[in-house]
């Protein structure tokens, strides 16, 4: 698989470390509150798994080092789009 | 139903009168009308041991596999064949000693030749760390009375003299073996249990897939299926790595990823390896089949995915893991590989368990480690469908135990699926 990287165009997923799903960008914040145990298990264990266009983290180790989100169809490995993890995280709110 | 005995002397007169007396191995089903007490959800080795278990052990005989393609198809029939008790943990080895356990009584129980050869695992050491760590295992093993092996550098180089023992970076210092380890003719095992299932009853349906579940009121009716709704007093789902899709279809998410694993096959040999060798340092196990092919595999591909195919980049990793520990292995040509989609859990150990929904019930999360399991899973979850009561062996594996913080992680990595 080839991924097409925001800032340094095509590379091969062998530079690559997969983590998994894109939602573990959103880490609860709510540690504090009575819903906060139930939170981090569905955040940490839960997967919604989809057959189908997943939106995945993938950190480029032997590059720049920086973290990718990769949408990525887990039928046939095709690569939809590639966005810088950052760009994501800020577009969502958070500070990083 | 006439069930056929299966004996050399049935061969036998079977080749002297034209092998004319010979019958399908299993009846093909079409589903009833009116539905089954248990629907069993996936028919691979999981979903067929269970249904012959509930016939067999409890006496529960109106039941349905559904198969979405043909019995065999998935990775019962996909898998490199391994089967051993060398677990560790307290939740994980009773279960997998049980199961080898029903694997040595296999043959006689289903009177089917599932080809079942216990000749042995040897799992290499390369460190001390990695000594004192198979040690501890090997005690656990041995509590459990599954038998374990020590073996020495010089025990390990007299039996294969081809393995290179004084590898620069990972240099063998000795192994642990279970003798009573081995392999099995992975589709037989999924011919096996259909045969001795149908003779109880058991209606097995190929080309039946299921696309849906009818729930009312938090309780399970039945399914919705390719060949139209059938009802059914418990369904158990058993569909290894389509669980995620199967479950969302009644709103459950899971603990679970899926990977796949690739497996290869080379040209034959006259017989080289008479054991199942592992090495865990670089990831790389083998074994040879009576064929002659040696049969190796090593890590999954890494990604979540549903297409059964891997990439190229694991075929290189495995076969240098192969050339680093076996270096003979060089100039025989690869014939075949393949993939299987395995659901790999948050701590790398499986389900089988009650769901939320009343009368629904799911086994899996096997990983690339569940067809050993056969036998016991069957078992198992055939106790739990039958009686409401998970099996005593099977007691840790629910599905919240993430919830409670009981996870059974073998490898200590945490809840990263694709590290197991
Ligand atoms: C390459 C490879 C090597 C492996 N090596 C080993 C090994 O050496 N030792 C070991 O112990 N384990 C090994 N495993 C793991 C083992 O094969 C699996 O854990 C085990 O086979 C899974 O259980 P099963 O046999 O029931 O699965 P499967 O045979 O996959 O059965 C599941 C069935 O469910 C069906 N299904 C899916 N969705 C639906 C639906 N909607 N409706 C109806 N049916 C459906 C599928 O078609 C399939 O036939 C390996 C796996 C792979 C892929």
């Amino acid at each position: 698989m080839i991924i097409n990287h925001p800032l340094l165009g095509p590379r091969d997923s062998e530079e690559f470390v997969y983590l998994g799903s894109a939602d573990l960008i959103n880490r609860p914040t709510n540690w504090e509150s009575e819903e906060a145990a139930e939170d981090f298990y569905q955040y940490l264990y839960i997967r919604e798994n989809i057959a189908g266009d997943n939106r995945e983290l993938w950190y480029h180790e032997q590059g720049d080092q920086s973290w990718l989100v990769v949408t990525r169809c887990t039928l046939t490995h095709e690569i939809k789009s590639v966005e810088l993890a950052q760009d994501v995280s800020r577009a969502q709110g958070r500070s990083k | 139903m006439s069930k056929t005995k299966y004996s050399a002397l049935k061969v036998l007169k079977e080749a002297l009168t034209g092998h004319k007396g010979w019958e399908p191995a299993w009846r093909d089903a079409e589903p009833k009308a009116d539905g089954y007490d248990v629907i069993i959800v996936g028919g691979g080795g999981h979903g067929l041991a269970t249904a012959y278990y509930l016939a067999e052990n409890h006496g529960i005989t109106n039941v349905a596999v559904l198969e979405k393609g043909w019995i065999g198809g998935g990775n019962v029939g996909r898998n490199t064949t391994i089967i051993r008790s060398n677990y560790l943990l307290p939740g994980n080895e009773p279960f997998y000693e049980m199961s080898m356990q029903l694997w040595e009584n296999l043959e006689q129980d289903l009177n089917y030749n599932a080809m079942v050869s216990q000749r042995g695992i040897m799992n290499l050491i390369h460190s001390d760390a990695q000594h004192d760590a198979f040690m501890r295992r090997g005690n656990a093993m041995l509590f459990a009375d599954a038998g374990c092996e020590y073996l020495n550098k010089k025990e390990v180089k007299e039996r294969y003299p081809f393995l290179d023992m004084d590898n620069a970076r990972f240099p063998i210092q000795g192994a642990l073996a279970q003798p009573r380890g081995g392999t099995v003719r992975h589709d037989a095992v999924a011919w096996g249990y259909a045969r001795a299932a149908s003779d109880l009853g058991v209606d097995i349906i190929q080309n039946c897939e299921v696309t849906g579940f009818n729930i009312e009121n938090g309780k399970c009716l039945g399914v919705q299926t390719t060949k139209g709704d059938i009802k059914a007093g418990r369904v158990g789902v058993c569909v290894a790595g389509s669980s995620s899709r199967v479950m969302a279809k009644a709103g459950i998410n899971l603990p679970i990823e899926s990977h796949v694993l690739q497996a290869f096959v080379t040209e034959g040999l006259k017989p080289v390896l008479d054991n199942v060798i592992t090495f865990g340092a670089g990831h790389f196990y083998c074994s040879q089949s009576d064929k002659g092919g040696l049969v190796f595999g090593g890590d999954i591909d890494a990604y979540n995915t549903y297409a059964q195919r891997g990439n190229l980049p694991i075929v290189e990793d495995v076969c240098s893991g192969g050339m680093a520990i076996m270096p003979m292995v060089g100039r025989v040509r690869l014939l075949r590989m393949w993939g299987g989609i395995m659901d790999m859990s948050m701590d790398g150990s499986p389900f089988i368990d009650k769901t939320d929904i009343q009368e629904l019930f799911f086994n899996g999360g096997w990983c690339y480690g569940g067809f050993k399991a056969t036998p016991a899973s069957g078992y198992c979850y055939a106790h739990l469908l039958a009686t409401d009561e998970p099996h005593e062996v099977a007691t840790a594996y629910r599905l919240d135990r993430f919830r409670r913080g009981e996870m059974i992680d073998e490898k200590g990595v945490g809840a990263q699926p694709n590290l197991h």
